[in-house]
């Protein structure tokens, strides 16, 4: 029986509860007589009787549906048939899995014959729960959808309650963020404090070998492979240096350009052409500084004679983010030199500056917080990018200023560590979390402090 | 010491002279730094561009299939139903095609034929069975080896057979269809992006069903209705950092929760959406505030003016103006999404799979892990599909942003 029957049947029997909620206020108001004879106009009767009959249904059919599994497996392992099941193990799990899919009729044969056994008590089960959850969702959504229907009268307030449920719903909605918010930091939390038991925080932050092993036994003493520092030099350089030399000159010198030297045409066209430039997605700079600018720096690195030039360098990482970040930089740059007051720009050219001297001498420097502030934010999206350096930093973590060698980065390492088949138990599987929940400190503190500066830098020329 | 005053105008025209200059240089490199970025992104898609063009090739053996003529004992009746292709392997279709091949271009290029290539004839055959009775021109794909051969760029060893093929006009590359409605594959021939396109519409389709809703509602409450507080400065300031925190961390939180609650679900499209619809929500809440804010103040004071109420008054005057503002920030919000790839590495979403999703619930691929999972191989064909893969990812992020830009150009009013 397919889970989304309960579901449709709430949905059914708010349809039912509408319609007849609403010819039931028509006959009130025709009894009573008059327009105003009525509290709430005939749809709001309508929708109240319809919530009241969906959503409690509803609430019950999503609870099933995240307690039922566990109800039927139990049912199944209570059966005969299971007794012969290994007792734990991933072959259970494997065996489980495929007499469920047969019985569930998205396979037609089981490959492991175990699983034909199973497949009978399944489908049982499948059905036992799943008719009692349909006869309870009806049985819910019948009486509450009846409760609300004796409740109607033609002075009964109708419109105030649904209003005030969907102001309730609205609250809901908002609080999503708030508990998305709270999710991030409580799983961080969580599962950070469970790598600190293997690690100490001390020899994370600021030991300089990283090696973690996802295969090895967890032991004592696993400080001296997990330091973290390589990493977050490597981020730093990467994304906070080598792509904000690219970004910095690239981002201000085109928001210069097109705020005070475009023609409008030419603002018309670039602007968006920029835009696009950000909406590329972070897979294909990845694919193109992979496939066409690390090999082309390598080649550079070995002609001016440097050997250890690799095929994955922070060069080609770091440039190609740089790029990725230059329409960020240039807009926020831009709004911060809009919104220099344009007396300060015509005193000084009615002083005689010529334009360049006057944006070096009065708009940048007037302009300063808001493109610090910008840089920050630039720099917080730089080292949380994933893709590229994925894609074109290596994974070899060493900590060294040459640019031509590979590196290695925290986004980088919390793939690495989360993509393999390590047990998610394992300290080089937690340590994920604690280099995301670095990641995470560190990018909401520079956005802090940028919103600040933006904020106190507006203020003052208002 | 006064100088002349020839002198001083002389000098003071130089300084100028310098000063212009200057003013030149600074226009120059400005310019030059606009031009630069232009100029990355062209070269950027004409890379994309060159090498993607031949992933929506690949390389065929042409040869004739006497299949009147053959020994293939089937009954156009059993070409119906699920069992047809089991039929036609069980009456020796693959050995019918080998030996044509073989017929046509000799038995090293028979054997060079991609394993699965008599199935394309058979899902014609099963199309139109009446073909039984014919010779036909089939078009079959080659090997990997021999396509790489072709290109010149692997397998040298089989390059003087590519080359006499090819004199002959039996082995051409050519424009492949296929490539658009197959799934994943271990060879560059037989790979297609049907199965990741469909997933990263699956997991659209879930991410726009969550974000927007709850996007939209949460705008609405913070703008219209939220009493100024603390608490609503909270849920104002959680939804501005969530715009801010990186991607992988939305990852981190769908593998450790999402998955945690749904274990079964690993690589559904189900999850990768909802992580993804946390990610989106704050863009879509902002922009729908933005879009709101816009709506003037009298449109609401006439409107309660005639007596309806506050919900009313949003749900019935401000939010339908609203509406396209709040849809430009939703589709671009989703442009981001489906370009979107290290959350759904986290949540166990680059597995290798060779079938389209059948469901919401079912393991899929997407389009841009597909994209990174195919990067990762080293045969030049492979290359091309990568390429191949990112246009049509770019072409969604176009009609996407078009869309938007489209839907703001026309609707959007100034008050």
């Amino acid at each position: 029986m397919s889970p989304t029957i309960p579901f449709l049947l709430a949905f059914g029997l708010g349809l039912i509860g509408w319609l007849a909620a609403r010819s039931r206020a028509w006959v009130l108001r025709k009894e009573v007589g008059g327009k105003q004879a009525l509290h709430s106009l005939p749809g709001y009767h309508g929708w109240y009787v319809a919530l009241w009959a969906a959503v409690p249904a509803i609430m019950f059919a999503l609870a099933w549906n995240a307690l039922s599994p566990a109800l039927i497996y139990d049912k199944v392992l209570a059966s005969p048939g299971a007794a012969s099941l290994p007792a734990f193990g991933i072959e259970r799990d494997s065996i489980l899995a495929e007499a469920r899919n047969i019985a569930e009729g998205h396979a037609l044969a089981a490959f492991n014959p175990a699983a034909n056994a199973l497949v009978q008590p399944f489908r049982d089960a499948l059905n036992h729960y799943g008719t009692i959850g349909v006869i309870v969702t009806l049985l819910l959504g019948f009486a509450a959808g009846a409760y609300a229907f004796t409740r109607l009268r033609a002075q009964f307030p109708a419109r105030t309650r649904v209003e005030r449920s969907i102001m309730l719903i609205l609250l809901l909605a908002s609080l999503v963020a708030t508990l998305t918010t709270f999710g991030i930091l409580a799983s961080l939390i969580f599962e950070t404090a469970r790598f600190f038991n293997f690690v100490n925080p001390a020899d994370f932050l600021f030991g300089t070998h990283w090696g973690p092993d996802p295969m090895a036994e967890p032991g004592p003493n696993l400080g001296d492979r997990y330091g973290a520092l390589p990493l977050f030099w490597g981020t730093i350089y990467i994304g906070a240096i080598i792509a904000m030399i690219v970004a910095i000159p690239l981002g201000l010198m085109s928001a210069i350009y097109l705020t005070q030297y475009a023609t409008p045409t030419v603002r018309r066209w670039m602007k968006p052409l920029l835009e696009i430039l950000a909406g590329v997605p972070t897979v294909v700079y990845g694919y193109f500084a992979a496939l066409t600018v690390a090999p082309a720096i390598r080649d550079f690195g070995h002609s001016i004679g440097i050997a250890s030039a690799s095929s994955e360098s922070a060069l080609a990482a770091g440039i190609v983010m740089g790029i990725m970040i230059i329409p960020f930089v240039s807009s926020m740059a831009d709004d911060s030199i809009s919104a220099v007051p344009q007396a300060m720009r015509d005193g000084s050219l009615a002083m005689g500056a010529t334009t360049s001297e006057t944006i070096r001498r009065v708009l940048i420097p007037a302009a300063l917080p808001g493109i610090v502030a910008g840089i920050m934010l630039a720099v917080s999206r730089a080292i949380g990018e994933t893709m590229i350096v994925v894609m074109a930093a290596g994974a070899t973590a060493r900590l060294t200023a040459n640019p031509f060698e590979s590196m290695t980065t925290v986004t980088f390492q919390i793939v690495a560590m989360l993509t393999g088949e390590g047990s998610f138990d394992h300290p080089a599987t937690l340590s994920a979390f604690a280099l995301g929940m670095v990641l995470f400190l560190v990018t909401l503190m520079l956005n802090f402090i940028a919103l600040r500066v933006v904020k106190r830098f507006r203020e003052a020329y208002e | 010491m006064n100088n002349p005053p020839s002198r001083t105008a002389e000098r003071t025209a130089k300084r100028i002279k310098q000063r212009y200059r200057q003013e030149r240089l600074f226009k120059a490199v400005g310019m030059g730094a606009v031009l630069f970025s232009a100029l990355v992104l062209a070269f950027l898609l004409w890379t994309m561009t060159s090498n993607g063009i031949g992933g929506f090739q690949r390389a065929e053996m042409r040869f004739p299939v006497d299949l009147a003529g053959s020994v293939l004992n089937i009954e156009a009746s059993q070409l119906s139903g699920p069992g047809a292709m089991q039929a036609l392997e069980a009456a020796g279709l693959p050995d019918v095609v080998e030996l044509a091949a073989t017929k046509a271009a000799g038995a090293q290029a028979a054997s060079e034929l991609e394993d699965g290539a008599w199935r394309e004839l058979g899902a014609k055959l099963i199309a139109d069975p009446t073909l039984l009775q014919r010779t036909l021109d089939v078009s079959l794909p080659v090997t990997d080896d021999l396509a790489g051969a072709l290109r010149g760029d692997s397998h040298r060893e089989l390059a003087p057979l590519a080359a006499q093929l090819e004199k002959n006009g039996s082995l051409v590359t050519a424009w492949d269809l296929g490539f658009l409605t197959r799934s994943d594959a271990t060879g560059p021939q037989a790979v297609g992006i049907w199965g990741a396109l469909k997933g990263s519409i699956l997991t659209m389709l879930v991410t726009l069903g969550l974000a927007f809703p709850i996007g939209v509602l949460s705008a609405v409450y913070l703008e219209e209705y939220a009493p100024k507080n603390r608490w609503t400065e909270f849920i104002e300031v959680s939804i501005n950092n969530l715009a801010a925190v990186p991607s992988i961390i939305f990852g981190l939180l769908g593998l450790a929760v999402f998955l945690w609650i749904f274990p079964n679900f690993r690589s559904a499209p189900l999850i990768g959406g909802m992580t993804l619809a946390l990610m989106t929500m704050p863009v879509i809440v902002i922009s729908g505030r933005n879009a709101i804010k816009a709506v003037p103040p009298s449109i609401r004071d006439a409107a309660l003016a005639i007596g309806a109420s506050r919900v009313q008054t949003v749900f019935h005057h401000v939010l339908p103006l609203a509406l396209p503002g709040i849809l430009t920030g939703t589709i671009i919000g989703m442009a981001r999404a489906l370009g979107e790839t290290a959350p759904l590495l986290m949540i166990g979403m680059r597995a290798f799979v060779a079938t389209p999703a059948d469901g919401f619930t079912s393991p899929s691929s997407v389009l841009p892990v597909q994209i990174f999972l195919w990067s990762d191989e080293i045969d030049r064909g492979f290359v091309e599909r990568t390429s191949a893969a990112i246009i049509i990812l770019l072409l969604f992020l176009l009609v996407m942003n078009g869309l938007a830009i489209y839907l703001r150009n026309k609707f959007e009013k100034t008050w």
